[in-house]
């Protein structure tokens, strides 16, 4: 075998503390090597190229880089030496940048574990073989998870490229956290009005089927054939009937209800619709507030209803869909703020998190767009805004900004004044994170034109005095003083986590996710919208806090990812799967039991008993090839016997 | 149980009626704490802010006594000796920190050093409110006590991480609400009362806890029950300054929760060390015999 070998200097990402050149010298005498070079930059065009030469003028049959992590150019670097004519398994990395330059500064030591991991990768090389790929059909349709702006966003692009689109939504209507929002900054547009349309095209559309009030059960398969399970939740309405009319809620005798749409700031009947915009307009019963299904007698709603669409007995459904690509987009939810006994701890009524304030903002919200002290129903003559709560507070491990509290605490200040020209608003912050486009401008606008008075520093308690007002102590850290402001309401601008169950959808894609419990994207700067899952992409606020621009960029941009994966006919396979060698397989079954995908069968060969790996099913993971006592299952191009030569290469040197 | 008692240097002076109390407290519930020879001072506010070590060191010495007569848990009244027992005994589990201190000691330290705990805790892990309320033969009724732990008790989280949520304890209400008092859900009580401020920027405290007792006063407290020598000395002897630096009049009683607590359990005044308060307690008083 003719092995060349290159080690990257990546600028001085690596050289600086890598002797790039001693490794590449120390490489031409590994066995089977003919030809080893140091390039600046491997991956750039002129570093590829050099590759392909090399490969031509060497009659290289294998290749080994040593640069960045796999993850980052493995891709690159194996079409590279296909262009040459080698099969794109004959090449091997060497992580020596994240694994080695940048975690020590010895340059000695740094230089020595750089060519172990070289010797390595030559060693692995010399046993690697040319594998194929097979090709597969591909569902042409796309599963998108979450109906907020970002999901309804994701789905019209997908809809309207021809993709039909199943969306699944855990709330009885689309919208998300956006239909909530009285206004948006920074052109205070009503919110329900620009996103209406957008909901009304999501329930038109021919390419589109909504599920709501349903949530993801089981999710199985690979990119291009995922089949997923829909738990559609009992409404105890016939959705095929419901027209929406509302007669129902009228007659509805259960009007302490609590109301999630309105945030719990007032009451709604046990069967109802959140709004009147909402999308489908289809009334569903609360089952814990329903007196015909807590008490059995009632049925108030079922003889009210016109079109006899009231089912009490409704069961649970669970339907399956084929698809061939994933969206998630499932949002975020607040922070838990009532762990905050200084602010509370939602013990005080007129102490309310900034998404209670946008539903009283708003027209159709439960004070019909009039800002009330949740305690008296009074008007405000004081308000005051408390920023960070649950943010960038590692005292309470949450150490990141929550990115949009800054912009629509603005917005509520100018909202304020405009209902309550008489009131005075002010802000506590830390800093004032304005940077997106027109952001700037528009908070200055509610300091200078609005007046609200903006204070940099944390409140540090808030407790109603003996009137029932609430004093609000904080820190003025630009005067360097402790300041009292007595107000009539405080609003909370509440972090934001993953929506809750995020963990578990997580799971079920096979995706990973952060610390506040974010869908991990495939890479943080290049690729923002991919997972490390084929297949399946993020969109919106459950991969990080974005606002709603950034959320339907996303969305855009999940929708040219799905449609560019399924404008292809076929897909290639990876051909790193495992391989059952007849001859040694005894039937046992433990690799059937212990495969997480199902990818393992059992078939009659020759008459006898013995597995079978389903290759478009296989991940490649490994987990059967350990397991396997006979040592029958091989998971192609991490064979034992590739393994062990790296082994054997680090520890016989 | 097997708990030493530390009483600190003020249960020996200014705050002998806490003591007092807390003696007659334990006594009735039957809790008994072996005596700790030759106890010193925990080195109090200008101890760690001098010297970590030899602060330490003070209170080291006193958890190697307390280790020396097996007892298991050191028991304190006192927030101030508490939290700097407890800091000590954390900041030990740093070998270098504890090589350090041991070269200030005659002996090095015992290996495990019991950890202390608050008179207050121990009442409520061992008895709880249900004990206790058997116990208060004479109730509280329709006392109105605004309870206040002080900056300390509570803080730092991480050290007194068994007292619950730092800004809103519940220990203290749960035993004055067994002896059938009407505890306030009082939001200042975790503030800071000025400490000693009081000596080197009166102002500072008389404002501070003018702030407390012009809370308690608007909610209609009768009495501020507190945990701690230094929060008692500023609301009770300090309270016609705080008055002063308020522009307006307080007439507050503030007693140690566990001299309410005794006369829930039918203890005279004086054998409470009431005399010792500043404030008149005759209206306090009038309403308990009005009550009963």
């Amino acid at each position: 075998m003719r092995i060349g070998v290159f080690i990257c200097h990546c600028g001085s990402n690596i050289a600086g503390t890598v002797d790039c050149a001693r490794v590449a010298s120390l490489a031409a005498s590994f066995p089977d090597v003919v030809y080893a070079t140091d390039p600046m930059y491997t991956c750039a065009e002129p570093g590829q190229a050099a590759i392909e030469a090399a490969i031509r003028e060497h009659r290289l049959d294998g290749v080994v880089v040593a640069s960045c992590s796999p993850r980052m150019h493995e891709p690159t670097f194996r079409r590279t030496v296909e262009r040459a004519g080698l099969n794109r398994y004959m090449f091997e990395m060497a992580n020596i940048r994240e694994h080695v330059s940048w975690i020590g500064k010895d340059v000695e030591a740094n230089t020595n574990k750089a060519a172990e991991l070289v010797s390595m990768a030559v060693a692995k090389l010399r046993h690697n073989r040319a594998l194929h790929a097979a090709s597969f059909d591909v569902c042409k349709r796309t599963l998108i998870i979450g109906g907020g702006v970002a999901g309804i966003q994701a789905a019209l692009d997908c809809a309207e490229g021809g993709i039909p689109v199943v969306m699944v939504e855990r709330e009885p209507t689309i919208g998300g956290k956006m239909a909530k929002l009285d206004k948006t900054f920074p052109t205070v547009d009503c919110s329900a009005c620009i996103l209406g349309p957008k909901m009304v095209d999501v329930a038109q559309h021919p390419n589109i089927t909504l599920h709501a009030s349903a949530e993801v059960e089981d999710i199985s398969g690979y990119v291009g054939n995922f089949t997923v399970t829909i738990r559609k939740k009992a409404t105890y309405v016939d959705w095929s009937k419901c027209t929406g009319c509302g007669e129902c809620m009228e007659k509805c005798p259960s009007r302490k209800t609590p109301d999630p749409f309105n945030e719990y700031m007032g009451t709604t009947t046990a069967i109802s619709i959140p709004f009147p915009q909402a999308i489908p307009k289809k009334a569903s019963i609360n089952p814990q507030f329903c007196k015909m299904l807590t008490a059995g007698k009632c049925g108030a709603c079922a003889r009210a209803c016109p079109s006899g669409a009231i089912v009490y007995d409704m069961q649970d459904e669970l339907i399956t869909e084929k698809v061939g690509a994933i969206v998630a987009a499932t949002g975020y939810d607040l922070v838990d703020w009532t762990t905050y006994e200084e602010y509370g701890g939602g013990r005080y009524p007129d102490v309310i998190t900034s998404l209670q304030y946008e539903r009283m903002l708003s027209a159709s919200g439960p004070t019909g767009g009039h800002i009330r002290r949740p305690s008296n129903g009074e008007e405000p003559k004081t308000v005051v805004f408390v920023q960070c709560v649950g943010s960038r507070d590692r005292s309470a491990g949450r150490p990141g900004c929550s990115g949009f509290c800054c912009m629509y605490t603005a917005k509520q200040a100018v909202l304020t004044k405009d209902h309550l020209p008489d009131s005075q608003s002010y802000v506590f912050y830390m800093d004032v994170r304005a940077n997106g486009k027109l952001y700037d401008e528009f908070q200055r606008r509610a300091v200078e034109e609005y007046g609200t008075e903006y204070i940099r520093g944390r409140v540090s308690r808030i407790y109603p005095d003996a009137d029932g007002r609430l004093v609000v102590c904080g820190a003025d850290t630009l005067l360097g003083q402790a300041v009292e402001v007595t107000a009539d309401l405080v609003v909370l601008a509440v972090g934001v986590e993953a929506s809750h169950g995020a963990a578990r959808l997580a799971e079920k894609l096979r995706i990973s996710y952060d610390q506040q419990g974010f869908f991990m994207e495939s890479h943080v700067k290049l690729k923002p919208v991919e997972t490390n899952t084929a297949g399946v992409y993020l969109a919106g606020v459950c991969q990080g806090v974005k606002d709603i621009p950034a959320s339907v960029a996303q969305g855009s941009a999940a929708a040219a990812k799905v449609l560019a994966l399924l404008s292809r006919d076929k897909l290639q396979g990876d051909p790193q799967v495992s391989q059952v060698d007849v001859k040694r397989c005894v039937a046992c079954g433990k690799c059937l039991r212990t495969c997480p995908f199902g990818a393992i069968e059992m078939v009659s060969f020759r008459g006898q008993d013995k597995a079978h790996v389903i290759e478009t099913a296989c991940q490649g993971c490994g987990i059967c090839t350990s397991t396997c006592p006979q040592g029958a299952i091989q998971l192609s191009h991490f064979t034992d016997n590739q393994i062990l030569a790296e082994v054997n290469a680090l520890c016989q040197r | 149980m097997n708990a030493a008692y530390y009483p600190g240097c003020s249960a020996a002076g200014s705050s002998s009626d806490y003591e007092q109390s807390t003696q007659a407290v334990c006594g009735a519930l039957g809790l008994k704490f072996a005596s700790l020879p030759g106890w010193n001072c925990c080195g109090s506010t200008p101890a760690h802010a001098v010297d970590t070590e030899l602060s330490a060191a003070l209170c080291v010495r006193n958890l190697d006594l307390a280790a020396r007569i097996r007892a298991e848990r050191v028991a304190t009244s006192c927030p101030s000796c508490l939290s700097n027992l407890r800091l000590a005994r954390k900041r030990m589990e740093n070998p270098q920190f504890r090589a350090r201190v041991n070269e200030l000691l005659d002996e090095p330290a015992a290996e495990q050093l019991p950890q202390a705990y608050s008179v207050m805790q121990l009442i409520h892990e061992e008895y709880g409110p249900e004990l206790v309320a058997n116990r208060a033969h004479r109730r509280l009724t329709g006392i109105r006590i605004a309870p206040y732990y002080g900056c300390l008790l509570s803080r730092p989280a991480d050290v007194m991480a068994d007292f619950g949520n730092p800004e809103n304890p519940q220990v203290m209400e749960g035993l004055l609400r067994a002896c059938g008092a009407d505890v306030l859900d009082f939001p200042l009580k975790t503030d800071c009362c000025g400490a000693s401020f009081g000596i080197p920027e009166r102002r500072v405290t008389a404002s501070l806890s003018g702030k407390i007792l012009d809370a308690a006063t608007r909610m209609g407290a009768d009495v501020i029950a507190v945990a701690c020598p230094l929060c008692q000395m500023n609301l009770d002897l300090r309270q016609r300054q705080a008055a002063r630096e308020c522009g307006r009049d307080f007439n507050i009683p503030v007693l140690y929760f566990t001299q309410l607590m005794g006369l829930a359990f039918g203890f005279t005044p004086t054998q409470l060390g009431m005399k010792k308060l500043m404030v008149s307690t005759a209206s306090l008083l009038k309403k308990l015999d009005a009550g009963a």
